[in-house]
């Protein structure tokens, strides 16, 4: 039964990958990746970790792809990419390569690792008790790791502070002095 | 089968710990059938309710030819839709234009499995017999339970989202944009409210969240009213109702995010709105009014918890349609300064005030002491979330082009 399910998610998350690489519409691209995260979830849920399902659908699915497909739709970028021209010359051939690199070098760390494929083990022992899962998580999260979780929050305001300063236009008093005649200057046009 | 997947893969329903044989199949495709069933019926009086209820509200009489107090109208209504013709706008993108509807849909419907209906929790555990089983009367009691809410509120984004944006007109797009950004705020203010209940229960399960509220213990007063408030307010604006139907503003819009749809496509729009509203109602019932929760007051067990059910549900189906009858649209600007100025600090802070309040409990300090100093603390951020808005608005008027360059 596991194993049923896990061939089902991971044709779906196959599936959605390649979509998202292979479709030429960027909205179909991110559709793809909601597919892929949906699998994922059910993998997740294979693993009886529910509660990282649920946060990979609310998460990912909910509000980062949500975004990717806001940004998209606000810079109208949402056309048919033209495939015929390479922006950059030699670099179809360059990323083939360092793909199958990539793919090469994580196969030879599975098959040569001694520490086992990925799944065998877990970081934070099993889990014993079928109700606490957000339990084990979070004790894990509000112990051991908890200056991690917390430079992370911060890290994150941060950088959302940042966004918001950096796409601003800083008013210098001079200009704010200017202000209302330019606003003027715009209603007679 | 549960030896290999483990019970909690089928949730912590009591009917899967035995083993799952034909009888529990049976019995859960029935759950599923009657859920079904009833939420079909349900929108379809739903909408009679609101056109009733609307028109009484205005001094009109509303639909009243079909059927008896014209309660056939939805179903005239359906048919009418369902043999229209069924256009796809040639600019439109044909495969996601027909997706999208669905995306709406189903989402409706798996709200609706978590919430318990029924079930006497005042001293049986929420068990009901079925059949010799005993189960829960409700379609499912996943181990993340309320956080399915969550999720599929937030997969429903995609069926507005994808409906304006494929349809390849621009009202619809910019019906689309607006909504998606107006149910992505809301949501946060939406599971932080929820963080609240969460606080209190100790779980994430819906049986257990009622289970929890045993009788008179609701969460309306476990968390102090302002949960509840701010849920059913940021709940409205997830459904896109009025005063928060921006979506679909037709002076601004033409008809909305689903301009371009007609026929059978426009109908699962439709359909899946009032069923959000109707699951959204009782999800408001199972998280802050305690569910079937209430005095027994009929002689056979389950008929109470059903009845109690409903009548809650009733409540807050009226409060929407009153709420629709009686107050004009938000400007833009205005619903997300409500929602982010808002509704997101106090929901924060509402939850630090009831954290205070166990932590006090747990350590044995002085309970009233600790939720004082916390609420005082939470004011003085107020006062300076205030002032840091007051600035920022002077500044705009001294101002007005700068901001986004």
């Amino acid at each position: 039964m596991e194993t049923a399910v896990f061939i089902v998610c991971a044709a779906i998350v196959l599936a959605g990958a390649l979509g998202v690489v292979l479709a030429r519409n960027p909205v179909h691209a991110a559709l793809s990746l909601v597919g892929t995260l949906f699998g994922m979830a059910v993998l997740f849920l294979n693993l009886e970790a529910h509660f990282l399902a649920a946060v990979q659908i609310i998460v990912y699915a909910g509000a980062i792809v949500v975004l990717f497909l806001f940004v998209i739709m606000l810079l109208g970028v949402d056309r048919l990419e033209d495939l015929s021209v390479e922006p950059i010359t030699g670099q179809r051939v360059l990323a083939g390569i360092v793909g199958l690199g990539t793919f090469g070098l994580a196969v030879a760390f599975l098959v040569t690792s001694d520490i086992g494929l990925p799944g065998q083990e877990a970081l934070t022992g099993p889990i014993t008790d079928q109700y606490s899962n957000l339990r084990q998580i979070a004790d894990v999260l509000f112990t051991d790791y908890v200056y991690a979780f917390e430079a992370t929050a911060a890290l994150l305001t941060i950088s959302v502070v940042g966004a918001v300063v950096m796409s601003r236009r800083i008013a210098r008093a001079d200009q704010a002095q200017e202000a209302p005649e330019s606003q003027e200057a715009a209603r007679d046009d | 089968m549960t030896a290999v997947l483990g019970p909690s893969v089928f949730g912590l329903d009591p009917l899967y710990v035995g083993g799952v044989g034909l009888a529990e199949v049976l019995i859960t495709l029935l759950k599923v059938g009657v859920a079904f069933a009833i939420l079909l019926v349900a929108v379809m009086l739903m909408i009679w309710f609101e056109r009733k209820l609307i028109s009484d509200m205005q001094n009109r009489i509303g639909p009243n030819l079909a059927g008896p107090f014209g309660i056939f109208q939805t179903l005239a209504d359906g048919i009418k839709l369902f043999f229209k013709e069924d256009l796809v706008p040639e600019q439109s993108d044909r495969l996601v234009f027909k997706l999208a509807p669905y995306l709406s849909l189903v989402p409706a419907f798996l709200v609706f499995a978590v919430v318990p209906v029924g079930g006497d929790f005042s001293g049986g555990n929420g068990r009901v017999s079925l059949f010799g089983h005993e189960t829960f009367l409700q379609v499912s009691d996943p181990p993340v339970g309320i956080l399915l809410v969550l999720a599929m509120s937030s997969v429903a984004v995609y069926g507005v989202m994808l409906a304006g944006w494929s349809s390849g007109s621009k009202y619809p797009l910019l019906a689309s944009v607006r909504a998606s950004a107006q149910m992505v705020s809301y949501e946060a203010a939406l599971g932080l409210s929820l963080a609240a209940v969460l606080l209190k229960s100790g779980s994430l399960s819906t049986h257990n969240i009622v289970a929890e509220q045993s009788v008179w213990n609701w969460n309306l007063w476990v968390t102090w009213v302002v949960p509840m408030v701010i849920f059913l307010i940021a709940a409205t604006a997830e459904l896109n109702r009025p005063p928060f139907d921006l979506v679909e503003a037709e002076q601004e819009l033409v008809g909305g995010f689903h301009t371009e749809y007609s026929s059978l496509r426009f109908a699962l729009f439709f359909l899946a709105e009032f069923m959000n509203t109707i699951t959204m109602s009782a999800i408001i019932v199972t998280l802050f009014l305690g569910g079937p929760n209430g005095p027994d007051f009929t002689t056979v067990g389950w008929l109470s918890g059903l009845l109690w059910f409903f009548i809650k549900l009733m409540l807050f189906l009226f409060a929407f349609v009153w709420l629709r009858a009686t107050l004009p649209r938000f400007r833009y600007d205005q619903l997300m300064d409500l929602g982010w100025k808002l509704l997101i600090p106090l929901s924060l802070g509402w939850l630090l005030v009831l954290a205070s309040y166990d932590v006090a409990g747990d350590r044995g300090w002085n309970r009233a002491a600790a939720v004082i100093v916390m609420l005082a603390i939470m004011a003085a951020l107020a006062g300076l979330l205030a002032l840091a808005l007051r600035a920022a608005r002077q500044r705009r008027e001294l101002d007005p082009q700068g901001g986004f360059a």
